[in-house]
């Protein structure tokens, strides 16, 4: 990193502890069959970083599989129709199964297969994770089988077809509601019954520690690459920086750098969207860090929407990979320090973000990125039409056409 | 606060404390039957008369199933039936379940067996631990499973929960340390998890079940019952030949609707688990 970016040591970010705790929120709460298991993982995860070997395979991979750096784009038109300064759109789209969690499974499926593991399972909401596992599979020889909720296989139906295409077995969760939060279950407990020769590849800064901190260590690279393009091109340090957030993943893949490299003077506004469905005063919304209480689900303590009883509520929303009751630990933690602000976005307001982008960029963006596009209005008018604001494209649109057709898009 | 120094990790800890309900349940001279039943399941009060019908039956203990939304420990019979008992209007929780087992102790005065819950550790986390923990006391709930609490996550309930036992899982995966640690956690007894993956009737039971009760002995003093997967008289039988304790739920879950068929099944597993025996026989042998 430039020397102006590095923090002073009081200002250096240095969450988690050993056992997985961000402040109070993470930790390791699963059935003893799996906590062998975790602790396995803590250890390969420790030595591949270690190994040169294993980040120059790695690094490789994202050179020439990937096709990392992904662009980082001055989005004008965008700009002045949203009434902003400057507007950076850091391409996630643009990863070749459609969103940057390709990263992730191929910095998890390499240790696995280390560890001897032939066979890799995922849960998938959006599908993007589920896409995302089973190319990382098909790369490196490894069976594959993804847990997606049926309502998730029916608004996704691309994604399942891809991952069908890319020799995965898509194992069917009507449970609950059937989207993500009962996929997640469902890969839990068939997890705990085959810890033996499967490795659970997870899809969000989510699940029991070492989980969050393995996503992030992937996904950072996100928030890395920005900072040094923006010097390359000779940029100022924007003022603002947004990502939606379902789980975390690619909020904190691009959050990271800053909160780690950036001293806090100098450090932009950092800003998670979260999906509030058909409006935070109803119960239809997957606003966790707005709306949820701390609590315990999928084997780690965070903001979650929960009943009186602790029962996680259902969430909703239009987006398939913002649809989930809780969050990343970490982002609980970043949300009480007052490190980044979290706001929520209806689906209408991610519809018309959506129409925008395509319309002033000719960029088609996922249904979830809209949710952080839909912010750039508000940041608009807090920070002034001066003002320069980066976005994290965290995945492209191309599995969101049935649900935007039928919302009424592009008439 | 006084709760703190009952934290029972340290070398002196649950071996030392006097004998408790749920250690008794342990001491007759014969393998325990432990019956799982789901707390408000099919509804309340046929709930309640299941668990009278199972207590009846020969019982030596109830586990009591506290209804959850996301058991991620449990099979199908399990799963569904906590969703049934939760979905009641006005809903079915941790502390319903509390109430319950209060009536349950009352229906069965003196000699009632001692009952453990079940719960997972989200609804003690909402209902607040030290509160959690002081409603059971008076309920006179004897201890818990926390299925989702693994032993380094314990801390803060096991200082919160002086006079209640919490009995830790062993799994066939877990390690020689990690056996030791949970061992050395537990009170009441050990739970000693046949197989691999969640609750549910198998149609054997696993080879490992033998190999991880040997290894829990050579740890602890407590108590070992195993369960997960036992769905027959027969197979009950053959753990209680060699552990102290026989733990059955998916089983009597499915027959939970039909206490009649509740008293029937556990008189048959009890009169198979009281019949075999690694423990020494109660009647005194003729020299
Ligand atoms: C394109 C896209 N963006 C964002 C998300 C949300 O996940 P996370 O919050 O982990 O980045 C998903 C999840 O599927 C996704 O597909």
């Amino acid at each position: 990193m430039p020397g102006s970016l590095l923090p002073s040591a009081e200002e250096a970010y240095s969450s988690p502890d050993a056992q997985g705790f961000f402040g109070p929120y993470g930790g390791t709460f699963v059935p003893e069959t799996v906590m062998p298991a975790l602790e396995e993982l803590a250890r390969a995860f420790e030595d591949a970083q270690a190994d040169a070997s294993f980040s120059a395979e790695l690094d490789a991979l994202l050179a020439d599989y990937v096709g990392r750096p992904s662009p980082l784009y001055q989005a004008d038109r965008l700009a002045s129709e949203v009434g902003l300064g400057t507007v950076w759109l850091k391409r996630e789209d643009l990863n070749p199964p459609g969103a940057p969690t390709i990263i992730n499974t191929i910095g998890q499926c390499l240790p696995a297969k280390r560890m001897g593991k032939r066979r890799v399972i995922a849960e998938t909401g959006a599908g993007q994770h589920g896409v995302a596992t089973a190319t990382t599979a098909a790369l490196m020889g490894l069976e594959c089988s993804i847990f997606m909720g049926t309502e998730d296989i029916r608004r996704q139906a691309l994604n399942v077809y891809k991952m069908r295409l890319l020799g995965a077995e898509v194992v069917p969760i009507s449970d609950g509601t059937g989207t993500l939060a009962d996929a997640v279950t469902a890969a839990l407990r068939h997890w705990v019954e085959r810890v033996e020769d499967t490795f659970y590849v997870l899809g969000s800064a989510v699940g029991p520690h070492p989980y969050p901190l393995i996503v992030r260590h992937f996904q950072k690279v996100i928030g890395e690459e920005a900072i040094a393009q923006l010097r390359a091109k000779g940029a100022d340090m924007p003022d603002a920086v947004v990502a939606c957030v379902g789980g975390g993943s690619n909020a904190i893949g691009i959050f990271y750098p800053f909160l780690r490299d950036v001293p806090a003077d100098r450090r932009p506004l950092l800003v998670g969207a979260e999906a509030a469905g058909l409006g935070l005063e109803t119960d239809k919304h997957g606003a966790a860090l707005t709306k949820g209480t701390p609590g315990v689900l999928h084997g780690f303590y965070s903001y979650l929407l929960q009943d009186e009883a602790g029962n996680p509520k259902e969430a909703y929303s239009i987006s398939a990979g913002l649809d989930y009751p809780g969050v990343g630990p970490e982002h609980s933690y970043l949300k009480d320090t007052g490190l980044v602000r979290y706001e929520a976005v209806t689906d209408r307001e991610a519809l018309d973000a959506f129409a925008l982008l395509a319309r002033t960029e000719g960029i088609i963006p996922a249904i979830e990125s809209a949710h952080a596009l839909a912010m750039l209005p508000r940041l608009a008018a807090e920070l002034g039409p001066e003002a320069s604001v980066l976005v994290n494209v965290s995945g492209r649109g191309d599995k969101d056409m049935d649900i935007v057709r039928e919302a009424g898009l592009g008439g | 606060m006084a709760a703190e120094q009952q934290v029972r990790l340290g070398a002196d800890g649950a071996g030392a404390r006097a004998a408790s309900a749920i250690s008794a349940a342990f001491q007759r001279g014969r393998p325990a039957l432990i019956v799982y039943l789901m707390a408000g399941y099919p509804d309340p009060p046929t709930s309640l008369t299941s668990l009278v019908a199972a207590a009846e039956g020969g019982a030596d203990l109830i586990e009591l199933g506290v209804p959850y939304g996301d058991p991620v420990a449990d099979g199908p019979v399990i799963a569904d039936a906590a969703r049934v008992a939760c979905a009641r209007e006005g809903g079915f929780g941790l502390t319903e379940t509390i109430d319950l087992a209060a009536k349950l102790r009352s229906a069965l005065g003196a000699g009632a067996p001692p009952i453990v819950l079940m719960t997972y550790l989200n609804p003690l986390m909402r209902l607040g631990l030290a509160a959690a923990a002081e409603r059971m006391r008076g309920a006179g709930i004897a201890g818990v499973i926390v299925p989702d609490m693994p032993v380094e996550a314990a801390r803060p309930w096991l200082a919160a929960s002086h006079g209640l036992d919490t009995v830790f899982l062993a799994a066939p995966t877990s390690t020689p340390e990690r056996l030791q640690a949970l061992a050395k956690a537990s009170s009441g007894f050990v739970y000693c998890v046949s197989t691999l993956g969640v609750t549910g009737e198998r149609d054997r039971l696993a080879d490992g079940v033998r190999e991880l009760v040997a290894r829990l002995r050579a740890v602890t003093d407590l108590p070992v019952a195993v369960g997960f997967g036992i769905s027959t008289p027969s197979q009950a039988a053959e753990v209680a030949d060699l552990a102290d304790g026989v733990i059955v739920g998916s089983a009597v879950v499915r027959r939970q609707a039909d206490p009649e068929a509740v008293h029937a099944f556990v008189t048959a597993l009890a009169e198979a688990v009281h019949g075999s025996g690694s423990a020494l026989p109660s009647a005194p042998q003729a020299p």
